[in-house]
């Protein structure tokens, strides 16, 4: 089976809202791919959903094989959009905690992240900057082994070169195995690191392209091209 | 540092010609091991897939091999690189003779400019 994750019919409606409509997606192994849209466009429900945290009004999910449920946690490591983490941990106990609580989880990986960055496992989540927190949750997210990395928002409120440093973790961490799908707006940052970009409106599926494909017939950057695409 | 590259024109297609450059230029010599995909996609912070992509492109074209046991090198056939770096700067001075033609300018009076300009 060449496709890790297989999106088929998959609506939710929150009441009469509809924020995601009749989506029918595949994505394949070993790709970067950017998920992208505009503000309700329904990328974090569809995340959501493909982590099991909500459930679809309609449709079906499997990823690797099985429906989402316990077996697909084990598979994914999701960084949600805000943190919850608990904040007078220090890092070690959260690793610790990350270390019950996950099979793949590679300590060593961790660690040795931390280090590089100069972060002192000692200290305590709360008095870590906004930006220092953001590479504590990813590092914690990228040293499973997982199949499917979700990662939503990852380089919003960090400086350039902090974003510099956990794209530059993405790749390094990139395994052929494995699929990691990153939601942002901040485009032009991310497009060098992507195989492949979604684009989603109200709901339902623009486009899913490579980022070359559209360089190459567009003759503009994935961020122009999402510009013209979405212009108010 | 990551590569600077333009952002309206495919990524795989910059890296080859980076690469290409780096190749002709000497700084990676005939037979010289290349670093591996991974490796350079880190430096230039591109995704490893689209440096795997470049590196088939260069495979293509005979400037890179693939050995067996220890993954890719330059290519030895010198006449091959040789003939690449001739094309390469071909391409520069056509680029160049029609900017000039742009600016009115004839072949005597840009030989008289080359020999006056110093970089």
């Amino acid at each position: 089976m060449n496709n890790l994750v297989e999106i088929i019919n998959l609506t939710k409606k929150y009441g009469a809202n509809v924020a995601v409509n009749n989506l029918t997606l595949n994505l394949p192994k070993g790709k970067i791919i950017g998920l992208l849209g505009p503000n309700g466009s329904g990328k974090t429900t569809l995340i959501k959903m493909l982590n099991g945290l909500l459930t679809p009004t309609e449709g079906t999910i499997m990823i690797d094989g099985n429906y989402v449920g316990p077996a697909t946690k084990s598979k994914v490591a999701y960084l949600p959009d805000r943190t919850y983490l608990t904040m007078n941990q220090t890092i070690r106990e959260i690793l610790d905690f990350f270390q019950d609580f996950y099979a793949d989880f590679s300590r060593e990986r961790a660690e040795e992240m931390l280090k590089s960055l100069g972060i002192d496992p000692a200290v305590k989540m709360r008095t870590l900057s906004k930006g220092t927190k953001e590479k504590v949750q990813l590092i914690l997210v990228m040293s499973r082994n997982a199949s499917l990395y979700i990662l939503d928002e990852p380089i919003a409120g960090v400086d350039p070169a902090a974003r510099d440093y956990i794209l530059r973790t993405i790749i390094n961490n990139y395994n052929p195995e494995a699929t990691v799908l990153i939601s942002t707006h901040l485009i032009e940052d991310v497009e060098q690191v992507l195989d492949e970009v979604i684009f989603m409106r109200y709901g339902q599926l623009v486009l899913y392209t490579s980022v070359d494909n559209i360089r190459e017939e567009k003759g503009k950057s994935v961020d122009a091209y999402f510009r013209e695409v979405f212009a108010c | 540092m990551a590569w600077e590259l333009d952002a309206d024109r495919p990524i795989y297609a910059q890296l080859v010609e980076r690469i290409q450059r780096e190749i002709v230029s000497g700084k990676y010599q005939p037979g010289e091991k290349l670093p591996s995909v991974r490796e350079l996609a880190a430096v230039a912070a591109v995704n490893p897939n689209t440096m795997q992509k470049a590196f088939a492109e260069l495979e293509r074209s005979g400037l890179i091999v693939t050995q067996r046991t220890s993954g890719r090198t330059v290519t030895e056939n010198t006449e091959l690189i040789g003939t690449i770096r001739e094309q390469l700067a071909t391409g520069h001075v056509k680029n160049f003779l029609n900017n000039m033609q742009e600016l009115g300018y004839h072949k005597e009076e840009i030989r008289d400019l080359f020999d006056k300009v110093q970089v």
